[in-house]
């Protein structure tokens, strides 16, 4: 579609901040999707933050019930959805109230004023109407009737006024897409498909969608659109992706590269559900999704799938973790691969089912009875998990261990583009079976192989393999039981020896430290790579020093990161908790860690990351005068 | 629900490999010194099943005993044959992982009264409904006994034992009910001491495809000795019912002829109620045994089913989706 704007200025900007808010069952989510799909296919590279209650349909217009997507566009490599909306549209006046605060100066408000009456606006505990009041003054007012234009637009179709009334978000994505130039055709082509057997409901969707857009072009309202060019980025073919989905494909991968059946074993959980349901589409790779009667079950089954010499899998968030940690250390004793999926949300307990934090980081390392070390995994962005879920397969398998990879909530519903890996470049996963032994040999199932001390992966079905295994400490080579002190001693010693060997086959830790000169290390780990990337850029961008490293491996940690943590006078380390990966820095390292931390259910923003990397950097320099 | 139109298997071990290599019991004796108590019923069961297993003619790598926690759950190390002792009440979870990755393979379950209707009930009743493809043979002693003489889900009301000195105030469940409730498609009842019967039983619930639950009356010597003494004596002749299809029944003044296959579980409900718990007349052998398809079959099916009509996946297409873009 060709833009003809004839009495209408096109402005030139490199990035835009845009937060879509209304009621949960407003369709905020789709809205968000569907604008970030049209970006994308676009070519601005981008980042998106879904936020949403827990509650399917809370009460209708109250600040419980706001969901909202927001979602960072630009002509140039970026790293986080955003700190502050450039751009909002607020559905009603709850949406209104629970986001305007977030807005910069200068922001752009686009309001349904539908909802305006002074009975819901007192509900909400305004006073007068904050559009008419001269209390947003700061802003750049849209007041429209999107949801009367919407109604008026649709008519045609005969559909209620209910059911009219919800085409109302296609309308606001009309007018947004008019606003910075977007295509929508591939809108058009997804409602087409999406509503199929309603063709009512499509082609009132459709009308709205382009209804909005065409109100943008004609109308007084808007006297300028923008437009955000491509970004320059690595060559390649790219698609935009959640984290969920990323994780999903990488289990998938994971199957094909090892030639195993993928096993997944879940019971639902927010925020992980969504893994059980694009795992569930793909049996065709050989995939069994068994949703569980609990989380235990939901790994009991990954469990005996794996020692039936599948993939097994399962898939949970921290409360689930809590309640497999039984079963996860059975799988220690074991010794058989399995992946554990922790992805976080606020704790403890129930917490905040729908909002992020990273802080089952210590429930990972030592959440078990007895000495039981398993690796954790964590990937960085919504993309790379996929990678990390590859490479905890790759772990589980090789070394005859469970795995956790800690993805969280801000990862699995947030998206970004991905470059699309090459399936011919991926690293292969060796299974190697146990064969059978020669005749007259017994078989030894606590046996290890020198390298990875792992021991032999034998399933069910092979002639002389026949053994037992189980939860009780068993003797070394032989796995009979035994409660011998010094084989006891030795076992405990041993699978720790295994898991910490894993650094072996970690590459190095590189450390972005462009000068070469910085003093001041900021370390993460998961998905707080973006936003410390962020607030690192805006520090040099003054012309100060600051070096970045990232951890992929939180257990065990890649073999040079001691050495790299002793080069810097400080190091800094950001986490959406009260300092876990702090906390295990300190313990191993001895370094005097600092943390930095966030447990608002939200990721750190880069200017608040900014400000603390300034303080750090004026603490250093203060020092060095004290010295002096 | 999308499966592919295959005949469904209908033996329990349709599936797994056979031998005509002649097996002893001694085949599937395991070099493990067995460590339960003297008298102990576990020992009969064992023998039992040592010298059941040649029965089936299954190659011994095929087979496999999983268990949880408890005396009975040690069952696996003293047989050759694969054996996954777990944790407590799971095995039915990590059996269903088992049984659906491997159609290959015949899975067995050994549990206890405490492992399979307390601490792991949830998991024994959802095994009981999906049909996964396995036996459940759960040793029924009413007690716990490797935690040293608790009161267990079993235990009769007013039990003294050491967790309660004035007389447990629980209600206890019975196997059989609670497993007809749950809709199992295979029930049974069988006693430790009568090794002709406890094989007949073993051997129907091996054939049965999908979950079959067994329940076997063991006599714990040393917690709980002479739980069953009235169903081993002199008197056991008129105390148990033993079941077989066409036996005329009668319960609360109502008499039919007892049918396993009957679909509606009403009157084999009502045959699991036979005893009020004094012993008086207890029913023994197969309440159930209906065919239903089994959820690891129809897993199965459905995977295959997909692959047949998508064929088998693409990953570099999956990975690429349907909204790509290209930069030089």
């Amino acid at each position: 579609m060709t833009a003809v704007v004839q009495d209408k200025t096109v402005t030139e900007i490199e990035r835009v901040v845009i937060r879509f808010a209304g009621d949960s069952g407003d369709g905020m989510q789709l809205t968000g999707d569907r604008f970030t799909q049209e970006a994308a296919v676009f070519g601005n590279d981008l980042s998106t933050l879904p936020n949403f209650p827990a509650e399917i349909r809370a009460p209708q217009g109250t600040m419980a019930g706001v969901s909202s997507f927001q979602l960072h566009f630009a002509d140039h490599d970026i790293l986080t959805p955003g700190d502050r909306p450039d751009v909002l549209v607020a559905m009603n006046p709850a949406a209104l109230r629970a986001n305007v605060g977030d807005l910069r100066p200068g922001a752009t408000l686009i309001v349904d004023t539908h909802d305006f009456t002074a009975r819901n606006l007192a509900k909400l505990g305004y006073a007068g109407n904050p559009l008419e009041d001269g209390s947003l003054s700061e802003l750049a007012i849209h007041a429209l009737d999107l949801s009367g234009m919407t109604v008026a637009a649709v008519a045609e179709f005969g559909l209620s006024r209910k059911d009219a009334v919800r085409a109302k978000n296609m309308f606001a994505l009309g007018l947004v897409s008019w606003l910075y130039g977007r295509d929508v055709d591939g809108t058009v082509r997804y409602l087409d498909a999406k509503f199929s057997r309603k063709p009512d409901i499509r082609d009132a969707n459709i009308t709205a969608l382009r209804a909005g857009w065409n109100f943008g072009e004609t109308t007084e309202s808007f006297a300028v659109s923008y437009t955000v060019k491509p970004a320059v980025v690595a060559a390649g073919r790219y698609r935009n992706i959640t984290g969920n989905t990323a994780l999903s494909y990488g289990l998938v991968a994971a199957g094909q590269l090892s030639g195993l059946p993928l096993f997944l074993g879940a019971y639902p959980i927010t925020p992980a559900s969504d893994i059980l349901h694009e795992l569930s589409k793909h049996k065709n790779f050989g995939v069994t999704t068994f949703q569980a009667e609990d989380e235990i079950s939901g790994v009991g089954a990954a469990l005996g799938a794996s020692y039936g010499g599948h993939l097994g899998v399962t898939t949970t968030s921290g409360p689930g973790v809590a309640l497999k940690a039984e079963t996860i250390g059975l799988a220690v004793m074991l010794e058989i691969p399995l992946v554990v999926v922790d992805v976080q949300r606020g704790g403890p307990s129930t917490g905040l089912p729908t909002k992020t934090e990273q802080s089952d980081l210590l429930q990972a390392m030592y959440g078990r009875n007895g000495e039981a070390p398993i690796p954790v995994v964590a990937p960085q962005s919504p993309g790379d998990c996929f990678d990390a879920a590859v490479e905890a397969c790759r772990i589980a398998v090789t070394y005859r261990t469970p795995v956790m990879l800690l993805s969280d909530g801000y990862l699995a519903n947030g998206s970004e583009p991905w470059r699309l890996p090459d399936v011919a470049e991926l690293p292969r996963i060796d299974p190697s079976f146990a064969t059978a032994p020669e005749s007259g040999e017994p078989f030894l199932p606590y046996a290890r192989d020198a390298q990875t001390l792992a021991r032999p992966w034998a399933p069910p079905g092979i002639a002389g393999l026949e053994h037992r295994i189980g939860g009780i400490e068993k003797q070394n080579l032989t796995g009979d039981i035994s409660y011998d002190p010094d084989n006891h001693d030795l076992m405990v010693r041993t699978r720790q020896a295994k898991v910490d060997g894993i650094a072996a086959t970690i590459p190095d830790l590189v450390v972005d430290d462009p000068s070469g000169s910085a003093r001041l290390l900021v370390i993460g780990w998961g998905s707080t790579y973006g936003p410390i990337g962020a607030g690192v850029r805006r520090v040099r961008r003054r012309g100060q020093h600051v070096a970045q490293v990232h951890l992929r491996h939180v257990n065990p940690f890649p073999a040079n990161l001691g050495q790299i943590l002793a080069r810097y006078d400080r190091v800094v380390c950001p986490e959406m908790n009260l300092g876990q990966l702090a906390t295990l820095l300190r313990d191993r390292y001895l370094v005097d860690v600092r943390r930095l931390t966030t447990v608002r259910g939200m990721p750190f923003g880069a200017e608040q990351l900014e400000t603390e990397f300034l303080t750090h950097l004026d603490a250093l320099d203060q020092t060095d005068q004290e010295t002096r | 629900m999308t499966t592919v139109d295959l005949p469904a298997p209908v033996l329990g071990t349709a599936l797994v490999p056979s031998t005509d290599v002649v097996q002893t019991g001694k085949d599937f004796t395991s070099d493990q010194e067995v460590r339960w108590c003297p008298g102990c019923g576990d020992y009969a069961v064992l023998k039992a099943v040592q010298g059941f297993l040649p029965d089936l003619g299954l190659r011994r790598e095929n087979i496999t005993f999983v268990s949880g926690i408890g005396c009975s759950s040690r069952f696996p190390y003293y047989l050759d044959t694969y054996g996954l002792h777990s944790i407590h009440g799971r095995a039915p979870a990590i059996a269903t992982g088992l049984a659906t990755a491997r159609p290959d393979l015949s899975v067995w379950v050994v549990t206890g009264d405490g492992d399979a209707l307390s601490i792991g009930g949830n998991h024994l009743i959802h095994a009981l409904r999906r049909n996964v493809n396995m036996t459940i043979l759960l040793f029924n002693n009413r007690i716990y006994g490797l935690t040293k003489g608790q009161y267990s889900p079993t235990s009769e009301a007013g039990k003294v034992t050491k967790s309660t000195p004035m007389g447990s105030v629980d209600h206890p469940f019975n196997p059989v009910s609670l497993a007809l409730g749950a809709e199992a498609t295979f029930v049974a009842r069988t006693i430790d001491s009568d090794r002709k019967h406890l094989t007949a039983v073993l051997s129907a619930a091996a054939a049965h495809r999908g979950t079959s639950l067994v329940e076997i009356y063991q006599n714990c010597p040393i917690f709980n000795d002479g739980a069953f003494e009235a169903l081993r004596g002199p008197e056991a002749a008129h105390r148990l019912v033993r079941l077989e299809p066409g036996l005329e029944v009668t319960v609360d003044e109502q008499t039919w002829a007892h049918d396993p296959g009957d679909v509606n579980p009403s009157r084999q409900f009502a045959l699991s109620r036979m005893d009020d718990g004094t012993q008086t007349q207890v029913p023994i052998g197969v309440f159930r045994q209906v065919v239903r398809p089994t959820y690891d079959d129809q897993a199965r099916a459905q995977v295959e089913s997909d692959t047949v009509t998508r064929g088998p996946g693409d990953l570099q297409a999956l990975i690429d989706g349907n909204d790509t873009w290209s930069t030089p």
